[in-house]
């Protein structure tokens, strides 16, 4: 399965993912009426020390703790995508707690927010890996690693 | 220092507010540190006096909000005095220093290559069309066979002298580690491989990382002689040595000390930190007998197995140049022409020094004709050839191969500032600060080279196609396909082609 993967040592720390994933599930047309002036909700963070950066999203685990723990069935594993309905979640956020990655936040409405690839967004590939100035963000079928 | 700032910026960052979305890419971006984000007022500032204008926040910034345009603040005009040179009067009259430049001269002298137009077939001759028919577009350099030689038993003697094979005629130039980072000399060793022609070091040696790529590395001798030992020389397909560079004839080179990294330092076999020094001459070579030394020196110390290459600025006696270097032993002249690029050169020196490549590929030919020895060495040159047309006219005016550098860095992401002597290139091209090399990939810069020389490749074939020419060794030294527009007696003379129209 095609998975978002990062390359760290070619990560610039330019932020660039997160402005393209906020806008790719913003529904908005452009850029501008969708990010100017609003707070940035992104599924995809960048980390890192200004030194080494590296952008954190979901790794779409084979064996997801998200799912395991969702107490409401809003969280479910989907032809190996994690997806959430984000209509079931009730906020409970254990998903935030168990997540060892960190790729699970609390949404601006309070339900969990994660990637889901883009694939229901308009953009239909993930954002992130195709906006990226630099390919440190790819979305490429890798010998499947366990997860 | 003064208060008085004589120098206003020469451009201005102009910011679409109602499009910036303060992701503030652009400040992180710009090594210059020419953006800044003022939180309590949520505003974005620029000061432009730092913009070197590399478009590096203009092609990242996600919404187009940012421009830089040449700022409209002008001295008052004057045809003699332009605004350009009245800025270096008070650059000196504030520093006391030589002016120094990048890349190659922007002055607006005439560019042969744009005076010259290429022939095709109508009616009387067929052209080829390269999709349908094979066109052959590899070259051989090296020195060539005067005549057939049959051994004593009736055999034709097939020995040739060591020759570099291309798949193209066209090869990266010179550009030492050092004065170009790690990620880049890395995009050019994979993406000469990949096209089956030759990247060159530079006189900055070779990085260890670099040498599996060795049978497509030409590597450099020059006067500094850094990073040379028996391993370098054997690493290469070919060896060069460099006697001068097209953007700075005459004089040497100097990597300051804040460029010398532990790489680079390793590299070029020289301590950390200090800077590396290439004298103007070779210490060594005084004439074109102590050049023939050396020649013979690299050919004895690689067991006569690569062919040596011996680099010149284009200058004004270039034809007898030529003919010194052609029976020095050398099997391949580049000449290097005015407008070369460089990492650093003097303003005066690459604004002023040197002559087009045009008129001395074209002399050098003729002379080296003219003496009976052109078939003893192949000719390449570089200094600015800018597309496949530029490589056609080359090769029809008696080129046997062309050198590109500043099209090359231009593919790796390059948007010429002409300031790579400042070690800040926001491109990760010309620098060796590791968070700015970082942000040249290798497998986007050899994806993007091998995209265009790919793409010249076609038009190469294009090109001699319409001309009814199916190979490139039916092209070279051709000049009855050239034409010139809008040149005078000398200059046709010299150029060895008629006006369009004759």
């Amino acid at each position: 399965m095609k998975r978002v993967y990062v390359n760290e040592e070619w990560c610039l720390g330019c932020h660039l993912c997160e402005y393209n994933c906020a806008f790719a599930n913003s529904g908005a047309r452009d850029m501008v009426s969708a990010l100017k002036g609003k707070p940035l909700v992104s599924r995809i963070r960048v980390e890192g020390d200004g030194r080494i950066t590296y952008a954190v999203s979901c790794r779409h685990c084979t064996d997801p703790l998200c799912v395991t723990c969702c107490i409401s069935g809003a969280l479910r594993r989907e032809d190996g995508v994690v997806r959430i309905d984000r209509g079931k979640c009730v906020g409970c956020l254990t998903c935030v707690l168990v997540c060892p990655y960190g790729a699970v936040a609390p949404g601006p409405d309070g339900a969990a927010l994660k990637c889901e690839l883009c694939l229901q967004n308009s953009c239909g590939a993930p954002a992130c890996a195709a906006g990226c100035p630099n390919r440190a963000i790819v979305y490429e079928e890798r010998e499947e690693e366990r997860s | 220092m003064s208060g008085i700032q004589y120098l206003f910026p020469e451009y201005e960052v102009v910011r679409n507010d109602d499009r910036c979305i303060r992701c503030r890419v652009c400040e992180r971006q710009c090594a210059n540190e020419v953006h800044c984000y003022d939180e309590g007022r949520d505003k974005m500032f620029s000061d432009e006096s730092k913009c070197v204008n590399c478009q590096r926040c203009v092609s990242l910034c996600p919404t187009r909000a940012l421009k830089i345009v040449k700022s409209d603040c002008r001295l008052r005009e004057n045809a003699n005095w332009d605004s350009d040179t009245i800025r270096e009067i008070y650059k000196q009259a504030g520093s006391g220093g030589v002016l120094l430049s990048s890349m190659g001269n922007p002055k607006p002298l005439p560019v042969y290559w744009d005076k010259i137009l290429i022939n095709a077939s109508q009616v009387t001759n067929p052209s080829i069309d390269p999709l349908r028919e094979p066109m052959e577009t590899r070259v051989f350099l090296g020195k060539k066979p005067e005549k057939i030689v049959r051994g004593e038993d009736g055999r034709l003697v097939t020995d040739l002298p060591p020759q570099l094979e291309l798949s193209l005629p066209v090869m990266f130039s010179a550009m030492s580690y050092g004065s170009i980072s790690y990620n880049a000399h890395a995009s050019l060793a994979r993406a000469a491989a990949e096209l089956g022609t030759c990247y060159n070091t530079g006189e900055g040696g070779l990085h260890e990382d670099f040498y599996p790529y060795g049978p497509h590395t030409i590597v450099q001798v020059a006067s500094g002689r850094f990073g040379v030992h028996e391993d370098y020389l054997e690493a290469g397909a070919a060896i060069e040595i460099k006697m001068g560079q097209g953007a700075k004839p005459g004089i040497g080179g100097h990597l300051p000390g804040a460029k010398v990294g532990p790489d680079v330092s390793r590299t070029r076999m020289i301590p950390e930190g200090s800077d590396a020094i290439s004298p103007a001459p070779h210490h060594d070579i005084y004439s074109i007998e102590d050049l023939r030394q050396l020649v013979w020196s690299l050919k004895e110390a690689t067991g006569h197995r690569k062919p040596v290459i011996v680099k010149v600025a284009a200058v004004h006696n270039i034809a007898a140049i030529a003919s010194g270097i052609a029976r020095s032993g050398a099997d391949i002249l580049a000449i290097d022409g005015f407008r070369g690029g460089t990492g650093a050169a003097p303003t005066r020196i690459r604004d002023n020094v040197g002559i087009p490549v045009e008129l001395a590929l074209a002399a050098v030919d003729q002379r080296l004709r003219d003496e009976g020895i052109r078939s003893q060495v192949s000719l390449v040159v570089g200094g600015s050839i800018r597309s496949s047309a530029d490589v056609v006219k080359a090769v029809a005016l008696g080129a046997d191969a062309c050198y590109i550098a500043t099209a090359a860095v231009l593919a790796l992401g390059c948007h010429l500032c002409r300031t790579c002597q400042s070690g800040k290139c926001n491109w990760g091209i010309a620098t060796q600060r590791p968070d700015l090399v970082k942000r040249l990939n290798p497998d986007i810069g050899s994806e993007r080279l091998i995209n265009l020389l790919t793409a010249w490749k076609h038009e190469i074939k294009e090109l001699m196609g319409g001309m009814g020419i199916n190979s490139i060794e039916a092209l070279r030294g051709n000049r009855k396909m050239l034409r010139g527009v809008g040149l005078n007696e000398t200059e046709l003379r010299i150029l060895g082609i008629a006006h369009a129209g004759e």
